[in-house]
């Protein structure tokens, strides 16, 4: 298990323990956490996971894949910090991450 | 209408019902919530069947939209393995094949689809599969692997992921398709063509042009499948791939108006104002199409349950969505927007012979659809566009060199 905190875009914070291996998207989902809809399950094919990861875990979640990238470059209010979190798999390095979600993923 | 203490009861626990209990929830209805589903799991993603599941990539617990907790833990009465035999709107109940009848407050028909079986000799042999539940699934999973032969009905998306996972799984596999092309009915020339040559790259054998007109087998299972030239072709296993048909002879029965599934509104609200229906089992418009269609797709499952319990709990409607798709073979990703109504013109960017490539049907100078194979900022603009009907400069929109961000501005 390893800590993620998901902040709601109007500021409600929610601790939710994910299993490691799972990822960020699942643990929001399987929580029933609004904000990230995940349409596509986790398959990268469609962008409505995009969270965005504060600044000092950003390089622990790893670099994104060229079709993360561009997939991302597409989505509404991209900064250098979004990612998707359904190629952000858990682990206990991991273990107290803070994502921020965006206002909508559509 | 907006009553946070209203019995909701979905019928139906695929994705539609189960997203729609979700966003209830999320939307802040309090009262009761009961799903009824005819299978014995809480609803679960159905993609992966054909794809990550079937090569043993993903499990149960993966597959499952929320764990079994969150229906207790969320006041959803969920009762498994149940049907739903008639529906009484003017009492507003359901009557259950458990013998219990339900009242409701409000009622979503969430019922799907159900494959299509075909109606020749030996299509009850055991090891003719479908691939539609999890269930499904696993007796296929059961079935295919080295040194097995596995024959697919159908060269549609479902019979392609099919074979590309039994490929993947060691198994041989031929797919057989009644007409002269793949994919026929659902895309376009230049996108068969391409899936035919990369399966057969990848091992994978095809008899297009063949009807199927029944099925051979020893001791109850299935060995062969008859083609219509007479050829038997020998198989461990045959999986039916040939399309599926709306679950709504319920509200048929009830007299809600129906089409090609129940018909709804924009809210996904049915001719009785009580009454939702979302998912595969509705036909629903589609503004920007100017029209009426059934959708199965994943996403079209998620804007409706979004636009019913919208309406439920008294939200504004969703903005409209663009309907979209994707498929997973080998290592393509193909992903699909919108559909090729009323489209005049096909434009080709990129070269198919590099596995990146996007189709785009133009109807004038607006895109009604794209097929994207390996490239996500062709499907992305693509969704924009079809949404937004912006004209496109078709020679600028076939050439890869100027950026899609460029072509749309």
């Amino acid at each position: 298990m390893a800590k993620v905190t998901y902040i709601q875009h109007d500021g409600t914070e929610t601790v939710i323990d994910v299993k490691t291996g799972l990822t960020v998207m699942e643990g929001a989902v399987k929580n029933n956490i609004p904000g990230i809809d995940a349409d596509c399950g986790g398959a990268c094919a469609c962008a409505t996971c995009h969270v965005y990861v504060k600044q000092e875990w950003l390089e622990k979640t790893g670099t994104k894949s060229a079709m993360e990238e561009s997939m991302l470059d597409f989505a509404e209010g991209v900064e250098p910090n979004s990612r998707l979190a359904c190629q952000i798999k858990m682990s206990d390095a991991l273990d107290g991450l803070v994502v921020n979600l965006p206002e909508s993923q559509h | 209408m907006s009553d946070a203490a209203a019995h909701v009861v979905i019928l139906g626990a695929g994705h539609a019902g189960g997203t729609a209990v979700a966003l209830l929830r999320q939307y802040g209805h309090t009262g009761p919530i009961t799903l009824i589903g005819d299978e014995p799991i809480p609803p679960y993603q159905r993609p992966p069947l054909s794809k990550a599941w079937l090569k043993g990539e993903a499990d149960a617990d993966s597959l499952a939209l929320k764990p079994l907790e969150f229906y207790a833990e969320n006041n959803v009465d969920f009762r498994p393995n149940v049907t739903a035999t008639a529906l009484d709107r003017a009492a507003k109940t359901v009557a259950l094949s458990s013998g219990d009848t339900v009242s409701y407050d409000v009622l979503i028909l969430a019922t799907g689809a159900r494959a299509i079986a075909l109606p020749i000799p030996g299509a009850d042999l055991s090891g003719i599969l479908f691939l539609r539940t999890a269930a499904h699934a696993e007796a296929l999973k059961a079935t295919v692997g080295p040194g097995k032969t596995l024959a697919v009905v159908g060269g549609g998306y479902i019979g392609l992921e099919v074979a590309a996972s039994g490929r993947a799984l060691g198994a041989e596999v031929v797919v057989i398709e009644r007409e002269t092309r793949l994919l026929a009915r659902v895309a376009a020339e230049p996108l068969s063509t391409f899936f035919k040559g990369y399966h057969e790259t990848h091992g994978v054998r095809f008899e297009l042009g063949a009807s199927v007109t029944g099925f051979t087998g020893q001791d109850g299972r299935v060995t062969g499948v008859t083609l219509a030239d007479g050829r038997t072709l020998p198989c461990d296993a045959a999986v039916v791939g040939v399309g599926a048909h709306p679950n709504d002879e319920l509200a048929k029965a009830a007299g809600l108006e129906t089409a090609r599934g129940v018909v709804v509104d924009l809210d996904a609200r049915t001719s009785d104002p009580a009454i939702f229906a979302i998912g595969d089992v509705a036909h629903r418009p589609m503004p920007i199409y100017d029209r009426m269609f059934r959708m199965e797709s994943v996403p079209n499952a998620l804007e409706q349950a979004k636009q019913a319990a919208c309406a439920i709990t008294g939200r504004p409607r969703p903005p409209g969505e663009c309907p979209w798709q994707w498929s997973d073979q080998f290592d393509l990703k193909l992903q699909i927007a919108g559909y090729a109504f009323d489209a005049d013109s096909v434009i080709l960017r990129g070269e198919p012979a590099t596995a990146k490539f996007a189709i785009f049907h133009l109807k004038g100078d607006q895109v009604q659809s794209v097929e994207a194979i390996n490239s996500p900022p062709e499907f992305m603009m693509g969704k924009i566009l079809i949404l937004n009907r912006k004209p496109v400069d078709k020679a600028r929109l076939a050439d890869p060199s100027i950026s899609m961000k460029e072509v749309a501005a």
